[in-house]
């Protein structure tokens, strides 16, 4: 059957948005590959193959056109957000099963593209900290070895003394968590090497690339600027009453944003417009409540960064934001007594 | 003089293809073979037809006479023989029939008697008779009957009186043609509208991209002097749908109309610039709407702007503009909201803006639909602002009460949602598809609360009856009883007339009998008396019996 008006489309698809913001990733990974060497490259390439097989293999068991929806991209920038927020020396079966996971739990089984709940990356992430979370706290300092021993991190015996070390945001709250050292925030600083001028020592530098391409995705239009603008204001607004109530206990704004994955949260993560709120004000609150949760859990909680878990909780309360900040419709505003 | 504008939010901007057919004048096609004028172009009731097959009619001559007041008359476009009445397909993407007159033209073009009407002496009501005969109905493509609008609400002043020259929509140019040839026309339209509804003032919003109509009809403005007093030219910024009723009222005066409320509600009204040309026609010259300007566009080689007769096949308007070899189809209306044909022999109607000639690689076929991505790019470009993502899901669950809740009847097919979206979903179509299951479902539970009305009326009316017989049968009975406790009270001694005579004739006779027995019984022996006595105790026995009424008699 012929199809009906509109007869012009713009010309715009899934798979055009998909690839720019796989593309916006670049600078923050050329920053990446820069300070800690071509590893990540070998996780990025091991989580897209994973996921681009996982999805054509589950799509095939579903019925579905395979080529169609393998080619749409979705897979491939979950897969980079997994192997961009995992340790980039975790062992390859760690990457490899939390990306099926990602894809074939998360995404695939609640109905494949447009349907999941919840963020089929930050879910994986959620799942590997809390089942091993030794593993999924390894992180290497700048420039910690060569390739060749990076592969070998990867792929055979994992021997990491001496190369990785507590992040920043880790090391912060292990710090300042302890009891008898009542250690303050500028002399844990001050003592770490993993801290840079900003945020950790190169991650500095690769939020900045990530910072670059969200800016770049906000001139494409491809991202609003509600959820970057909620989720950084909100973080950096709790952490700058904190940190100005206690300077020493808490840490500065900019540090908060600079660190862990603030930035490439705020443009690639809590942007998700499948799983995220869609309305104007409720992409706001729903950013805002990941940053709050974030810098909760950074500050209190268990875990070295937070965001994962903020934006999963922040998920499950889309339906409810959605429902209650729908803006209103032309000709029945506010005023209008209609 | 600049004035304030205000924005609506949304929309998109396509490209225009509005340049290839403004550059020639706006022709004229010859007279096709047959006219087919549809008797059915206007919102509203189909108009009766007044001619028959074999009847001459002329040109502008009334055919079909406006069914109530919400229709408008159609007349004949051009002089000739009737050569049916019939059924034919219809302008509609439905392919469906509809009544038609039929007409042979005899190239004669001889119109009807023709004369201005003096409609500043005639009361409001007669000159919107006067128009619903003339057959004006909105140009803008709505075809809604203009005499209705040309009224004010009682409640709110009339202020603004806004023409609609925006013409939005790509390919489209007709209006745009119309203003830069033919400006005064348009302007003394709008001076009679201004008069009529008593407008304070007259705004004229035409896009920004119309320049050459822009400067036209402002330099008819200042040639018109006091005939265009009240009125300005107000380019407006080129974005689709500004030429939207509900998006220039809110751009040129900040109003917001609601659905289901009257822009007269709110002390406005607007009228499409051609329709405010047909007014002028008929109320300055008495001349009925038989004809319209027609962009002819598309895959065709010669785009133009054509005055085009009503009943013209759409086929025979094309011919001169030469369609190209791989043209598949043929849409009314613009590329964003118009309707492809069921073929090209249709006629050209009071609807017909724009005939759009279409091919595969003008308008590709969409590419698979994808999953909603939620992405929000629709909310974005949609001037009603509803979320039509929403309204999509709703409406492909067929949740429709959630459809209505989010307000799908607010939407108003614009395009713009299914122009952007990146998952290529004909989302316009989803809700043409839950609006039309919502007006059966309603047309149904109309019917079937009508039908349940009808039954609980006709129980309750056996009800009635039922009760007003048991009480009349009731009430019979006991009159009944009571006549007949009456009757046994009263006769206990004549219950019957035969033993009454009875009774009475013995009575008769035992008086005659006690009259003449001292007589007789006077030389009696003493044993004839105690015989005579013994007989008399038995007779009265025997009275007894027959005068004591009977058990068991029915």
């Amino acid at each position: 059957m012929a199809h009906n008006s509109p007869y012009l489309l713009k010309p715009a698809s899934v798979r055009s948005v998909m690839l720019r913001v796989a593309a916006a990733l670049l600078p923050g990974i050329a920053a990446y590959v820069y300070f800690f060497g071509a590893a990540i490259l070998v996780q990025l390439a091991l989580a897209s193959a994973t996921a681009l097989a996982g999805e054509a293999a589950i799509l095939a068991l579903r019925r579905k056109p395979v080529w169609l929806f393998v080619s749409d991209g979705s897979a491939l920038v979950t897969a980079w957000l997994i192997a961009l927020t995992f340790p980039p020396v975790v062992p390859w079966w760690l990457t490899v099963t939390a990306t099926l996971f990602a894809i074939v739990v998360v995404k695939q089984l609640y109905g494949g593209l447009g349907q999941n709940p919840f963020n089929p990356a930050m879910a994986a992430f959620a799942l590997m900290i809390v089942a091993y979370p030794l593993l999924m706290s390894q992180w290497p300092a700048a420039g910690f070895a060569d390739f060749h021993t990076q592969l070998g991190l990867i792929f055979g015996e994992r021997a990491l003394d001496g190369i990785t070390m507590a992040t920043p945001l880790d090391a912060l709250r292990t710090a300042l968590h302890s009891e008898e050292n009542r250690a303050t925030v500028a002399a844990v600083i001050a003592q770490g090497a993993s801290f840079g001028t900003l945020g950790g020592k190169g991650w500095e530098w690769i939020a900045a690339g990530y910072l670059l391409g969200g800016l770049w995705l906000l001139q494409q239009r491809i991202v609003t600027w509600h959820m970057p603008l909620a989720f950084l204001a909100a973080l950096g607004l709790i952490a700058g009453v904190f940190h100005l109530i206690n300077g020493d206990q808490f840490a500065t704004p900019l540090f908060h944003v600079f660190s862990g994955g603030a930035l490439l949260g705020a443009f690639f993560i809590v942007t998700d417009p499948v799983s995220g709120a869609t309305t104007p004000r409720g992409k706001l609150i729903f950013a805002a409540g990941i940053g709050l949760l974030t810098w909760v859990i950074r500050t209190w909680g268990a875990y070295p960064d937070g965001i994962a878990f903020a934006v999963l909780l922040m998920n499950i309360a889309v339906p409810l934001i959605d429902m209650h900040t729908q803006p209103p419709v032309f000709g029945h505003k506010k005023g209008d007594g209609a | 003089m600049l004035r304030a504008l205000f924005k609506f939010n949304g929309g998109v901007k396509p490209q225009t293809h509005k340049l290839d057919s403004v550059r020639e004048s706006i022709g004229q096609i010859p007279l096709p073979a047959e006219l087919v004028i549809p008797l059915h172009q206007s919102i509203g009731g189909t108009p009766r037809p007044l001619v028959k097959a074999g009847e001459k009619v002329f040109k502008g001559q009334m055919i079909g006479a406006a069914d109530g007041n919400v229709s408008a008359a159609v007349h004949a476009s051009t002089s000739g023989t009737v050569k049916a009445v019939e059924m034919r397909t219809m302008a509609h993407s439905s392919g469906l029939g509809t009544l038609c007159v039929v007409i042979e033209p005899d190239g004669e073009e001889a119109w009807i008697e023709t004369r201005p009407v003096a409609w500043r002496s005639l009361p409001a009501g007669e000159v919107r008779d006067i128009l619903r005969d003339a057959g004006i109905v909105g140009l803008g493509g709505a075809v809604f009957p203009s005499h209705l609008k040309v009224q004010g609400s009682r409640s709110t002043k009339f202020k603004t009186l806004i023409i609609n020259g925006a013409e939005c929509e790509p390919f489209i140019t007709c209006d745009d043609m119309q203003m830069r040839e033919r400006p005064a026309g348009v302007l003394r339209g709008a001076a009679i509208l201004r008069d009529l509804l008593q407008a304070e003032e007259v705004l004229i919003g035409i896009e920004d991209n119309k320049p050459e109509a822009i400067a036209s009809m402002r330099a008819a403005v200042a040639n018109l002097g006091d005939t265009a007093r009240d009125i300005q030219i107000v380019p407006i910024p080129t974005r689709y749908p500004a030429g939207g009723a509900k998006q220039l009222i809110r751009v040129l005066t900040g109003i917001e109309v609601p659905h289901g409320r009257r822009s007269t509600d709110y002390g406005v009204q607007c009228f499409n610039s051609g329709t405010a040309y047909a007014i002028h026609e008929a109320l300055e010259f008495g001349r009925p709407l038989i004809s319209r300007i027609v962009t002819v566009a598309g895959n065709v080689e010669a785009p133009r702007n054509y005055e085009i007769l009503f009943g013209t096949p759409m086929r025979h308007a094309i011919a001169p503009t030469r369609a190209k070899p791989d043209s598949d189809r043929v849409i009314m209306g613009g590329p964003m909201m118009g309707f492809a044909m069921p073929n090209p022999d249709v006629p050209v109607i009071k609807a017909t803006n724009c005939i759009l000639v279409g091919s595969p690689a003008l308008f590709p076929p969409p590419e698979p639909e994808m999953p909603c991505i939620r992405c929000g790019e629709c909310a974005k470009a949609c001037p009603a602002d509803l979320q039509p993502f929403e309204l999509y899901w709703f409406s492909r669950a067929k949740q429709f009460g959630k459809a209505q809740e989010y307000a799908l009847f607010d939407c108003i097919e614009c395009g713009c949602c299914a122009y952007v979206c990146p998952s290529h979903i004909p989302l316009v179509d989803y809700y043409r598809f839950a609006k039309s299951e919502i007006w059966d479902r309603e047309r149904e539970k109309a019917a079937a609360d009508a039908a349940r009305e009808r039954y609980e009326f006709r129980l309750a009316r056996e009800e009635r009856e039922k009760q007003e017989k048991a009480a009349k049968l009731a009430a019979k009975a006991a009159e009944t009883r009571a006549k007949l406790a009456a009757e046994a009270a009263a006769t206990a001694a004549e219950d019957d007339p035969k033993k009454a005579l009875i009774a009475a004739a013995l009575a008769r006779a035992q008086a005659q009998k006690a009259e003449i027995q001292p007589d007789n019984i006077e030389q009696l022996t003493p044993a004839q008396q105690a015989e005579v006595a013994e007989i008399e105790a038995r007779r009265a026995q025997i009275r007894e019996i027959a005068h004591t009424p009977p058990e068991n008699k029915p």
